[in-house]
């Protein structure tokens, strides 16, 4: 009896392993396949210019509304701890730092996830379900590079820019709340920033970061999408995972680049 | 019909005939077969129905036609190819000369119904615009619905989504069109207006057509043979005269609609009496 | 949606993001006065560096004119041996004084370079030899006590509170 449970958890043990490694493996090849067919992407430029629409500008507004929240949340919360210690003209370097190092690429890509990651997932699962991929491909028409690429390289392209708008009104936030709102000399707020930002560190490896999200984002919201089981159910839950894996994805790869990047740098 | 196809010809793979299964064996896993060593002559120019059950294995057998899966065991032969040798490139080729109409249209829901038509061409010729709009224009009018070019896949009936994609699958001039269970969930009209469109289609333009379906009512107007799948095999064939007049029980059942027979009307369970007795002791 | 609307609002969104980084990168990083500006590069061995950290400033009278690349440790010596890169177009003479100084009482550490009156100047690769290492504030406050003490025995040295480089050198004579 005992010996029966024990086999049978480790029954399930190796069943979850072999399940997973399958799945890794075809993972891989699905992204070596996504990769030979990326040129695709950029012959068929209206496909994709199609995706950066709706990718991009259709998550423009919650990104931009969520920056600008985020930067005056930062400037009143900041404000108030740096009072204590007398530095509240280092509230543009705070607020800077924070939200181009950090929040922005991380905060974009997680909006970006829920907002047109499951987007992606969501349409191509449909379009699997009602067989438009059969369509395509006994057309002769492969849908990696009709359907999967554009939606990949689009992802790509429109992640940094939304993390660039995001930091950038963000910092826009904090200067309405802090200079405008609170009176921080608009000086020192701008100059203690610029002194202490620099470009190579912290916006480079910023928008390095947010670049990195966009392909993790776009890679999981294709394939799960490409992968889901064709029945609705299949397709919300592919759209649930694409959600918990990117962002779970982005947080950790955060952690990861940031160990590369800030490492023995002071501020 | 002059035969002056120059493709590879393999020695088991006669160009004179559209489509040859010989012994062919399929699943999609190995504990459960799905096709157990098919059989079936397509001819060039007819019109083919493939009939059985629900689940029997009949869409598998047009997805080993069309490339989509491999046969495990046995040949599958197109316009003189043999599909499962073919690399991609030559799939995809061999592709371009079949049209296939698939269970529920698979129209692509983002485009309009113009645009859908004109997908095949776009990919895959180089035709000028209004040679394009012209093209689809007239397939459109083939299937009767050249006032519904600029609507949208959801703003169509079942009947109507089913005709464009009947007119999507013959944009290219196909030799070959697998239709997918084209009668399922239609009303008698447009169930009756699709069954000539298919008929008409292939005697006009010369095309072989396959028709998987359970509709026998509709295929015995329609088609001129036969084939009845049943648990991966074929268990009957002929002309619609032959079946009509056949005594095998299994067609007999089928033509019928009889509830129970040669395909039971139970799925297989305990002996009655042990299941229901449990209780009792 | 048309084709021209939807290139016209690809077009804006991808405008307004080009816009962001440039902003970003002028505005918020200053890219123009930082960036990889060409320069040359001194050492300097310090006794103690205290809280010095990689590419903290290196200025003269106040205004930055290089960043800190580099900091290791002598084996034979045991000094801190710092390397900096200073923006070229700024020459010191051969007698410049490098100090570790901070600026305020928490603020962040930097390098202070005081040229002198030699007529040669610093080449690349050259070591600045006058140094003045961190002040500490534990060994200065040892001292001040040590001070005290001698001074409540023999009440003769009662003078102001050390200032930085004399307490500098205090702490280096405590040694």
């Amino acid at each position: 009896m005992f010996a029966d449970t024990i086999a049978g958890a480790l029954r399930r043990v190796g069943a979850a392993t072999l399940d997973s490694l399958a799945r890794l493996g075809f993972a891989a090849r699905f992204s070596v396949a996504i990769v030979m067919h990326l040129p695709g992407a950029f012959r068929r430029l209206s496909l994709t210019l199609r995706e950066i629409y709706f990718e991009g500008v259709l998550s423009l507004v919650i990104i931009l509304v969520s920056g600008l929240f985020v930067g005056m949340v930062l400037a009143l919360q900041g404000y108030d701890v740096l009072t204590r210690y007398g530095a509240n003209e280092s509230l543009g370097i705070l607020v800077a730092l924070s939200l181009v190092r950090e929040l922005g690429p991380v905060v974009a890509g997680l909006l970006f996830a829920s907002r047109a990651g499951s987007a992606v997932t969501a349409e191509i699962g449909l379009m699997k379900t009602t067989e438009q991929l059969s369509a395509m491909e006994m057309m002769a028409v492969d849908p990696l590079a009709r359907v999967v690429a554009p939606r990949f390289v689009g992802g790509i392209i429109s992640m940094p820019l939304l993390a660039s708008l995001f930091s950038t009104l963000g910092i826009f936030g904090a200067y309405l709340v802090g200079v405008r709102l609170i009176g921080i000399d608009a000086g020192s707020f701008w100059g203690n920033m610029q002194a202490a930002v620099d470009f190579r560190y912290d916006i480079l490896n910023g928008f390095i970061k947010s670049v990195v999200f966009g392909i993790a984002v776009s890679a999981i919201a294709v394939f799960e999408g490409y992968n889901a089981r064709p029945t609705a159910e299949g397709v919300s839950s592919a759209t649930t995972r694409t959600v918990v894996a990117s962002s779970l994805s982005i947080l950790a790869l955060d952690f990861v680049l940031t160990v590369f990047m800030f490492r023995g740098v002071g501020v | 019909m002059p035969v002056v196809e120059t493709a590879a010809v393999s020695p088991t793979c006669p160009t004179e005939i559209a489509v040859r299964l010989t012994g062919v064996t399929f699943g999609y896993d190995r504990a459960r077969p799905v096709l157990r060593g098919i059989d079936m002559t397509v001819p060039r120019g007819r019109l083919v129905a493939i009939m059985g059950g629900s689940g029997c294995g009949k869409t598998t057998i047009l997805r080993l036609i069309g490339g989509q899966l491999r046969a495990q065991t046995g040949t599958v032969c197109v316009a003189g190819e043999d599909v499962g040798a073919l690399d991609r490139e030559a799939l995809f080729a061999l592709r371009r000369r079949i049209g296939m109409l698939f269970q529920f249209g698979a129209l692509f829901t983002d485009m309009s119904v113009f645009e859908n038509i004109a997908f095949p061409l776009r990919e895959h010729t180089e035709l000028q615009e209004e040679l394009i709009r012209d093209l689809v224009l007239m397939k459109l009018n083939a299937v009767g619905l050249r006032g519904a070019a600029q609507l949208y896949p959801s703003e169509l009936s079942g009947g109507m989504s089913r005709r464009v994609a009947l007119a999507r699958a013959i944009a290219l001039d196909p030799m070959l069109v697998m239709y997918d269970e084209p009668f399922a969930g239609l009303d008698p009209i447009s169930l009756g207006i699709v069954g000539q469109l298919v008929r008409r289609l292939n005697d006009a333009l010369g095309i072989t057509s396959i028709v998987v379906t359970h509709d026998i009512y509709e295929s015995l107007k329609i088609v001129d043979y036969i084939y009845f799948v049943s648990e991966g095999r074929i268990i009957a064939q002929g002309t619609p005269d032959e079946v009509r007049a056949s005594h095998d029980p299994f067609v007999r059942q089928f033509v019928d609609g009889q509830p129970d027979g040669p395909v039971p009307f139970h799925y297989p369970a305990k002996a009655i009496g042990r299941e229901f007795a449990s209780h009792v002791r | 949606m048309s084709r021209a609307t939807l290139d016209l609002w690809v077009g804006i969104f991808v405008t307004i993001g080009i816009a962001a980084i440039l902003f970003l990168a002028l505005k918020v990083g200053n890219l123009a006065s930082v960036g990889s500006t060409p320069g040359y590069h001194l050492q300097a061995a310090f006794d103690n560096i205290g809280g010095l950290k990689l590419r903290a400033p290196v200025k003269a009278a106040g205004v930055v004119v290089g960043r800190v690349e580099q900091i290791r440790l002598d084996p034979q010596t045991y000094q801190a041996v710092v390397s900096m890169k200073i923006d070229r177009g700024f020459q010191f003479t051969k007698d410049t004084i490098a100090s570790i100084l901070t600026s305020g009482l928490l603020g962040e550490v930097y390098i202070g370079l005081d040229s002198g009156g030699d007529t040669k100047m610093l080449a690349d690769g050259d070591r600045i030899t006058k140094t003045q290492s961190a002040i500490v504030l534990e060994k200065l406050i040892g001292q001040f006590l040590f001070d005290k003490a001698a001074a409540g025995t023999a009440p003769t040295a009662g003078g102001p509170a050390p200032q930085p480089g004399a307490g500098s050198a205090a702490a280096g004579a405590a040694k």
